[in-house]
């Protein structure tokens, strides 16, 4: 067990934990931030997408340890009362079904546009391709990515 | 105030998986209500602050029921939809029986019900507001949370006393359709804030005081049994507290998610592998092949059969391979064993098949039992199965105290309860002017309802999409020929209309090509007469089929493109399915490029759907796109292997999913319609498949007759 300090959404957080315990059971199990959600526990499904100083990582594949001293933002904390654009154009496009996937689609999106204010198609492409949606939103992702950045939606949604 | 109500008599409902009669919705009592508010049913409830509250008894997994539910009730309740909330039934007896979660149904089912309720609930409070004001309620009328009357108004919520010491009348006239001003508009889903946000609670994020979560290794084999288990190392995994022995495996309790697959890795485990330690698919499918030499049971006769297919017959073999369902969150289960009850919180699609195992393990009777329904991370039928349900209740009874099971995405791959793979002989003739004479199919495969011990006949879960064939064509033969595996088999999003359409409506295309026709002419005119018909054990309208195949074909530009010079290996092909079940009809042209390399990309979908009235159109829409999307993966990616009794696949990286790059354009026309509401989760999936397959032929002159459509599969194709 290991004493480790953080941020978390703004909140300086001490847990005692297994240092190699990742990011991702951290938040949800020890410290009930259940926005980010476990998909695949391997890195290659998006859904515990959060951000590590302003970085979008995978949850599940940050041990504890690699966190001490830096700074966490999650769904939980992307926003204050679900004002940020990316959620705004999440809503406006109506794109969530079942919605598991959707807080890391969130997190990669608000990372994508952070790094590409006015993305194009082959931006998004690139940026969402390790986020898996098994409902299949990806072309609403796509019109709320563009909605977000201010920009018109590509004609017909598609890639 | 209590009142009883027995919900308005359903219909039978043949779900797409063929689920006997559904048990009357009943509206069980209502709670006895709380002052200041008014509850005419345990489904509906009006606050003093003019908040109404509706409970859906059918499950949310993405395909919008808690929205449209809502929707039926205010609409008729004439309610504020700013003011309209969702909470989620559970199997307490006030809800009745929440029956199953699938097969298309939930609106078409519960949509009169639900509307009833809020009829119910606004005339009540009509008369509670003539009572008040002392004047002729037919001179009073329900208005966006208040009721009206010349210049005066009242909101709901101050009528909510009154209207709690009516009587609820017996028959409350439900509106006409043209009166509608919320259904039949698109309604974004009521949990969107919430999803947006992180609140969204699902199975996987609930914590009870005391709780301890659990990971349980189970037989890598199917059917195999725990031989020996030396716990003492995983004992010793800190954070551990307790391992258990249960029915399906051992189960490691900790006190995070984390320390309990630690622990599970520190199990030394010896397993009996059982009967089934050696098989394999290649085993699977050889057995299909000695299957497929030998008549099967004639599922549907007309003309002379297979006899009138005759010498100058076109012959194909086509086949679909086993699947797993891969939600995004994978199965889990929390359950509170106590003495005397038991609370289970559980994104189950049908806890009543949980509940019989429930009994048994706790010996409790029903109404000691409850279970709650959080939100669903994906379903496509995987969570009709009741075992993360189990495995959670044995813990917690073993453990005396609440236990969440997690799966890891490698158990939910490799203990998932499999689509079934089919393979599939066909052939077919044509008289001289081209038109199809004769059509005999043949199923090999094995069946859903014997692997899962349904009361069913074992060919009842996989004909959809083969025996209702709809086309007119004179001579029909249908068999199938059962060869089970040891492979557990359950519901996957179409059922058996996930893989039969794919062959029957390829065929189609290949019989059109032969006939030298336009395949677009050759559907329509198998198509021609209006009249409703018979086929196989369901009624068929032709004229909304082909309504839907023309409509698909004109918007997407079918005739111009078909003139068009090409560039190389560009193509589009049509494909249609009548998913009778659900009283839905789709049709689907893709537009696709066979790239060098074999790899094929769909660049555009256009999909027309008819499924009767239309509740809510921007989730029909999202429904199909979703449906289009699921397809699509299964059409070019998902396979599942099994070598020495295991499968082979452990998660996304070797059962691949459509990526949003490689999703197509999708645009959705609907057929506006007065008929009762159609099934939308489901009838999306069967077209897209054949589609693709159809315009991969009319890119390359190609035909692939086997999903998933692989580049390996394109480029053997392109040289044979």
């Amino acid at each position: 067990m290991t004493h480790i300090e953080f941020s978390v959404n703004g909140f300086s957080k001490a847990v005692e934990v297994d240092p190699d315990m990742p990011l991702l059971w951290v938040l949800r199990d020890v410290l009930g931030l259940t926005g980010t959600k476990f998909g695949c526990g391997a890195g290659v499904c998006g859904c515990c997408t959060l951000h590590l100083n302003g970085e979008a990582v995978r949850a599940c594949q940050t041990p504890i340890k690699e966190v001490a001293g830096k700074s966490v933002t999650t769904i939980e904390g992307l926003s204050k009362d679900g004002s940020h654009p990316v959620q705004k154009a999440w809503l406006e496009e109506d794109v969530a079904q079942c919605g598991y996937c959707q807080p890391g689609q969130i997190m990669q999106a608000a990372w994508l546009l952070s790094k590409h204010p006015h993305p194009t198609d082959a931006d998004i492409n690139e940026g969402m391709a390790e986020n898996i949606c098994r409902c299949g939103t990806y072309n609403r992702i796509r019109c709320a990515i563009y909605r977000a950045a201010g920009d018109a939606p590509a004609i017909g949604k598609g890639a | 105030m209590t009142t009883r109500r027995d919900f308005v008599k359903t219909t039978c409902l043949s779900l797409a998986f063929t689920l006997p009669m559904e048990p009357r919705l009943r509206f069980g009592m209502a709670e006895p209500i709380e002052p200041g508010a008014f509850a005419p049913s345990a489904f509906l409830r009006i606050d003093g602050d003019g908040t109404v509250t509706i409970w859906a008894n059918k499950s949310e997994m993405g395909q919008g029921v808690r929205t449209s539910l809502a929707m039926a009730v205010a609409e008729e309740l004439d309610a504020d939809w700013s003011k309209v909330k969702v909470q989620q039934a559970s199997s307490a007896a006030k809800f009745g029986d929440l029956g199953i979660t699938g097969g298309s149904q939930s609106t078409r089912s519960t949509f009169t019900p639900y509307r009833t309720v809020g009829a119910t609930a606004r005339e009540m409070l009509i008369s509670a507001a003539a009572t008040k004001w002392k004047v002729d309620r037919a001179a009073c009328k329900a208005e966006n949370g208040f009721i009206v009357h010349g210049s005066k108004r009242i909101a709901y919520g101050e009528l909510v006393e009154a209207a709690s010491k009516l009587e609820p009348p017996k028959d409350p006239p439900l509106k006409h359709a043209k009166n509608f001003r919320i259904v039949g508009t698109d309604v974004k889903r009521l949990d969107g804030p919430d999803i947006v946000t992180g609140r969204a609670q699902f199975g996987s994020d609930l914590k009870l005081p005391g709780m301890l979560y659990a990971s349980v290794q189970r037989c890598p084999v199917f059917g195999g049994k725990l031989k020996s288990v030396d716990f003492t190392a995983a004992k010793a995994v800190p954070g551990v507290k307790q391992v258990i022995t249960i029915s399906s495996g051992v189960a490691v309790l900790a006190d995070s998610t984390w320390a309990a697959l630690n622990g599970r890795e520190a199990l030394k485990l010896q397993w009996d592998e059982g009967d089934h330690a050696s098989a394999s698919t290649a085993k699977i499918w050889e057995g299909f092949e000695t299957r497929m030499k030998t008549p099967g049971k004639v599922v549907r006769k007309e003309g002379k059969g297979v006899e009138a297919v005759g010498k100058r017959a076109i012959h194909a073999r086509y086949d679909c391979p086993f699947l797993a369902h891969a939600t995004m969150e994978p199965m889990v289960g929390l359950a509170d064993v106590k003495p005397d009850r038991c609370d289970i919180y559980a994104p189950s699609q049908g806890p009543s098949w949980s509940m019989d195992a429930i009994q048994k393990i706790t010996g409790m009777k029903a109404d000691q039992i409850e279970v709650h329904i959080p939100l669903l991370g994906g379903g496509f039928g995987r969570r009709a199965m009741p075992d993360f349900i189990v495995e959670a209740v044995e813990c917690s009874k073993a453990a005396g105290v609440p236990v969440k099971v997690q799966y890891s995405r490698e158990d939910d791959m490799k203990h998932d309860y499999y689509r079934p793979g089919t393979l599939h002989e066909l052939s077919a003739s044509l008289d001289a002017k081209g038109h199809a004479q004769a059509w005999h199919h043949r199923i090999v495969g094995p069946s859903i309802a014997a692997s899962l011990k349904m009361p069913w006949p074992p060919e009842a879960t996989e004909l959809s999409g083969a025996a209702d064939l709809p086309y007119e064509i004179p001579n029909v033969q249908v068999e199938w020929a059962q060869s089970d595996t040891p492979i557990p088999l359950g519901f996957w999003r179409a059922v058996p209309a996930s893989f039969n359409p794919f062959v029957t409506e390829s065929f189609l295309d290949e019989l059109a090509h032969k006939a030298g026709k336009d395949p677009l002419d050759f559907r329509v005119a198998l198509l021609k007469k209006d009249e409703k018909r018979k086929v196989g054990r369901d009624e068929l309208d032709p004229g909304r089929l082909r309504h839907v195949i023309e409509l698909a074909a004109e918007k997407a530009g079918w005739k111009a493109w078909r003139l068009a010079k090409r560039a190389k290996g560009f193509g589009m092909g049509i494909a249609a399915h009548a998913y009778l079940d659900c009283g839905t009809y789709v049709a689907q042209v893709a537009e696709v490029e066979v790239k060098p390399d074999g790899k094929v990309k769909v660049h555009r979908v256009v999909c027309a759907v008819d499924c009767g009235l239309a509740v809510n159109p921007l989730n029909i829409r999202a429904q199909m796109e979703s449906a289009i999307v699921f397809g699509l993966t299964a059409a070019l990616h998902g396979e599942i292997t099994l070598e020495k009794g295991r499968v082979v696949q452990n998660g996304f990286s070797d059962y691949p999913m459509l990526r949003l790059a490689d999703s197509p354009r999708i645009e959705v026309h609907i057929v506006k319609s007065t008929l009762p509401p159609g099934g939308v989760g489901e009838p999306g999936l069967p077209p897209i498949a054949p589609a693709v397959a159809n315009a991969i032929f009319a890119a390359t002159g190609k035909r692939i007759r086997s999903m998933p459509m692989t580049p390996e599969k394109v480029l053997k194709a392109a040289k044979a």
